[in-house]
């Protein structure tokens, strides 16, 4: 079997459980609109202000919501020791990554879609540069995704796994953080040329993040 | 040809030697039965063997592969049937066996004949979750039996199962050497594969010692 098609055997898995459980759309999904809902609260005397620093708020629900998806993607491989199931299945564990991440990319995926839905009503955003704000969300989300997939397992099985998440993927994210944020305030703003030297620089971090994924995921996944 | 090649094999769990230095080999065919009292070392054997406990030192082969240089190569080949499922609980019984099936390379069809052959059939649309400890392990063994594994791994095969449950592990065990299968099974319910088991082993404090069949029988007498 290749390695696309063992990765589309995981991400198949791990979206089917997702379907199944609602976890994404009944605690990730309403997670993200609480942050920025109470972002809204917090800043709305002054509404100007709430629309010129929407796309950092916007990008830091996303953050904080991606690591309720990492540590759920890795919570269903403790139950059952469905872990030592995956390694004894035989499956390539870079295709592991693929896999997993690619899940966590979709779910994340429409998680910005309802979340950038949010933004436009709450913050009061007009929505430009369309083409500019889909690539940077993509090359953002496949960077979240390949990083908090490689932290997920290197955390997974320990106790202090919840914890030890954020601790780990916050700092390694920052440039996501950057590069999307300024990426979308260039699209906002109307100066999309701004902007696109951003996504390079995300396209870039996502491309390192995925090849240092399915170098590393499998000796992790052994340790695990 | 031999199936397990076990020398002076050494696994740590922690600090604690739960293998200090087991020898032991199985050929093509077998029905070896391991025994031993709890904390032996029955289980760290069985998951040495699939690749999924590290040897600290010794050597071990199975299937051909050194488990120290080429785990996944022994992983696509044996299947180890644990008191964990390894399945998910928001998958059903279907879907668990179709993964486990298309991930060893099998098709999908496989999940279905083994999910037949088990008696699980009429439970095919439940999600693991709702299964009974009993229903589980049926289905941990049928994920074995899709999977087509050369080696099966067994650990208290029995152990939570009723009449029809042992019936489908008594026909496993059974069929196992006319399918080409290869059987490493550990159970403190000795009697019940003692009717199977071509040869049977003793794991006493981390080492593999050899039980001769006349032994098992007086104490099958006893």
């Amino acid at each position: 079997m290749t390695l696309l098609r063992e990765s589309a055997l995981v991400m198949g898995k791990d979206l089917r459980i997702e379907l199944r459980s609602r976890v994404a759309l009944q605690q990730i999904l309403p997670f993200g609109g609480v942050v920025l809902v109470l972002f809204a609260f917090a800043l709305d005397p002054d509404r100007g202000l709430l629309s010129r620093v929407a796309p950092g708020l916007f990008w830091a629900a996303v953050l904080l919501a991606a690591l309720l998806a990492v540590t759920r993607s890795f919570a269903v491989e403790d139950a059952n020791r469905a872990r030592d199931g995956l390694r004894l299945s035989g499956i390539d564990p870079g295709a592991v990554f693929l896999g997993k991440a690619a899940a966590i990319a979709v779910e994340l995926l429409v998680l910005e879609a309802a979340l950038g839905a949010g933004v436009v009503v709450l913050y009061d955003v007009e929505p430009r540069g369309v083409l500019l704000l889909a690539c940077a969300a993509l090359a953002a989300t496949a960077g979240l995704a390949a990083t908090g997939t490689v932290y997920g397992v290197l955390s997974s099985g320990l106790r202090a796994r919840d914890t030890l998440v954020p601790l780990l993927v916050l700092p390694a994210v920052t440039p996501v953080m950057l590069g999307a944020t300024r990426a979308f305030e260039a699209a906002l703003d109307g100066v999309p040329g701004d902007g696109w030297p951003w996504v390079q620089l995300l396209v870039v971090f996502s491309a390192l993040a995925v090849a240092a994924g399915v170098a590393v995921f499998g000796p992790l996944l052994e340790e695990s | 040809m031999r199936v397990v090649h076990l020398r002076s094999a050494v696994c740590l769990l922690g600090r604690f030697p739960a293998l200090a230095g087991a020898d032991l080999d199985v050929f093509a065919g077998e029905v070896v039965l391991v025994t031993g009292a709890n904390g032996a070392g029955k289980t760290t054997l069985l998951r040495v063997c699939a690749g999924l406990a590290p040897l600290r030192s010794g050597t071990a082969e199975v299937l051909g592969h050194d488990l120290r240089a080429d785990r996944r190569a022994v992983r696509r080949a044996v299947a180890f049937v644990g008191h964990e499922t390894f399945c998910y609980d928001d998958l059903t019984v279907a879907e668990n066996l179709r993964f486990a099936a298309l991930a060893a390379g099998r098709p999908a069809s496989a999940a279905g004949d083994a999910l037949e052959r088990v008696g699980l059939g009429r439970l095919a649309a439940v999600a693991h979750g709702r299964l009974s400890q009993g229903q589980r392990r049926r289905l941990s063994l049928a994920v074995a039996l899709a999977r087509d594994a050369r080696l099966l791994l067994l650990d208290e095969p029995h152990a939570g199962l009723d009449d029809a449950g042992r019936r489908v592990v008594d026909g496993v065990l059974a069929g196992a050497p006319a399918e080409g299968r290869t059987v490493l099974v550990a159970s403190h319910e000795a009697e019940l594969v003692r009717r199977y088991a071509t040869r049977e082993v003793q794991v006493t404090g981390g080492r593999v010692v050899e039980r001769p069949r006349a032994a098992a029988g007086v104490e099958v007498a006893r």
